[in-house]
């Protein structure tokens, strides 16, 4: 009987746990990932993503641009109009955005060229500014910054996730050094399969193909948990009750022995 | 000049590099305002009403202002603002003057500032480089031309992908697929359709 209550976990009873500085980054990462979860920024996470480095070298703006205007934003909260409280954010993130432009080209010109009109375009990244307006105009700026970090390697993230797939499937390979200012330049995994030439991933096409595929996969995981927590409840509930009848069948006895 | 300038503006920027399909811009509002027919076309007239007048001033601001002063480089802070004061502008002059416009376009609006086709065509049409082919002044209205093809673009794409949305929502889906996933897909096979007409022009 004792075994087989500890098998069975209150589902219900919630773990206590004090909202550290580590959560607060990690929820950007996986719990609230910005593209697989709010769909924020999905323009250039269809845009860039054709191969792994141009990702990547997005994910590394955005990281830069989100953890500078987070910064500003949650020092300069306390000195803006709420009436112009959004001009004067986009100000801000253009500010550093202009500067991120004027870096990659200075040092990564090649990176510079393949992402083009989507470095601007940061700007309108709904990622950005909604964190300046949901978390940074609410919060400190310690824990601003670690939100736009935890924020941006999130987004990072998702972004290789979709650019390596839609790199391997076009090309059957992966490159480094072509865009990135890397000294080498290297193929991992070169094959010469043929299957894994499809042109279309190299499109925008796959860009959509490849995006709709990973949110379904996505939506099946939570929706296996999902059952999952579902049944665990089940189980739980009808634990309880066995018990509360046992119970109920002692006290029974316990008082039919008593008038006997 | 002849008119063809025009019409082979309006149909590369409407169907062959369209907005949404093609050159990734706008693709929030897409998935976001897309769900059913009447506020996808709402969305769209917004839309093209702010991209025209945004098109035309950033343009004459970056030709006029930005370059003979020399700090072109300022032009993406330029732009945001003059976009986010110019749907300002525009939704005080509707309230006043159309209150059944007001009603149908005013709650797309505010959410146009954060529409990245805007910004991403208003410096498209610098980045083509309009003013070297025709001329800073004609260039003007190729520029405005082609961002009104575009506009038109984002509205036809807009509407195909509604109703398309309105029908799916009747199927019947597996279900780690219901939603955005499925359409996501179709948005890539409408793409695939929209890569056809590539050689057109």
């Amino acid at each position: 009987m004792a075994e087989n209550k500890k098998a069975v976990k209150n589902p219900n009873q919630k773990k206590k746990k004090k909202a550290t500085q580590f959560d607060n980054f990690f929820k950007g990462v996986v719990r609230e990932n910005p593209i697989f979860v709010f769909l924020l920024g999905l323009c250039p996470a269809l845009a860039v993503t054709n191969t792994l480095e141009t990702a990547l070298g997005m994910g590394v703006l955005v990281i830069f641009v989100l953890t500078a205007s987070n910064l500003v934003v949650s020092l300069i909260k306390n000195l803006i109009p709420d009436q112009i409280q959004i001009p004067a954010y986009i100000v801000v993130i253009a500010t550093f955005v202009t500067i991120v432009g004027l870096l990659t080209e200075a040092y990564a010109f090649e990176l510079h060229q393949a992402l083009g009109i989507f470095i601007p375009l940061i700007v309108v990244n709904c990622l950005i500014m909604g964190r300046a307006t949901a978390y940074a105009s609410k919060n400190g700026p310690f824990n601003s910054i670690i939100d736009g970090v935890g924020m941006g390697v999130g987004f990072m993230l998702a972004m290789m996730l979709i650019g390596v797939s839609r790199e391997i499937l076009a090309t059957g390979a992966i490159t480094f050094g072509r865009y990135l200012p890397l000294p080498f330049e290297v193929s991992l995994i070169d094959t010469d399969m043929y299957m894994f030439n499809m042109e279309v991933f190299v499109g925008p096409a796959g860009g959509f193909i490849m995006i709709g595929v990973f949110l379904a996969i996505f939506t099946a995981i939570g929706n296996y948990n999902k059952r999952k927590k579902a049944q665990a409840r089940q189980a739980w509930i009808e634990q309880k009750k066995k018990e509360a009848a046992e119970r109920k069948k002692r006290k029974a006895m316990e008082e039919a022995g008593d008038s006997a | 000049m002849s008119l063809e300038v025009f019409f082979v503006a309006i149909i590369s920027s409407m169907l062959i590099n369209n907005v949404v399909l093609m050159r990734f811009l706008g693709v929030c509002p897409f998935l976001g305002v897309s769900k059913k027919t009447e506020s996808a076309i709402g969305m769209s007239a917004a839309v093209m009403f702010v991209m025209v007048v945004a098109s035309f001033v950033t343009y004459l601001l970056y030709y006029y202002v930005l370059e003979p002063v020399g700090i072109t480089y300022i032009s993406t802070i330029a732009f945001i603002l003059i976009i986010a004061s110019l749907v300002q502008l525009v939704e005080m002059f509707i309230k006043k003057f159309s209150k059944k416009l007001y009603k149908g376009l005013g709650i797309y609006l505010p959410l146009i500032v954060t529409n990245c086709a805007i910004l991403g065509v208003a410096e498209g049409n610098i980045a083509q480089g309009y003013a070297t082919d025709y001329g800073v002044l004609s260039g003007l209205w190729v520029a405005t031309t082609s961002a009104f093809g575009a506009a038109l673009g984002f509205g036809l794409v807009m509407f195909l992908f509604s109703a398309i949305r309105e029908r799916l929502d009747h199927t019947d889906v597996p279900p780690a697929w219901k939603g955005l996933p499925v359409s996501l897909v179709t948005a890539g096979i409408m793409a695939m359709a929209f890569l056809g007409l590539g050689g057109m022009v």
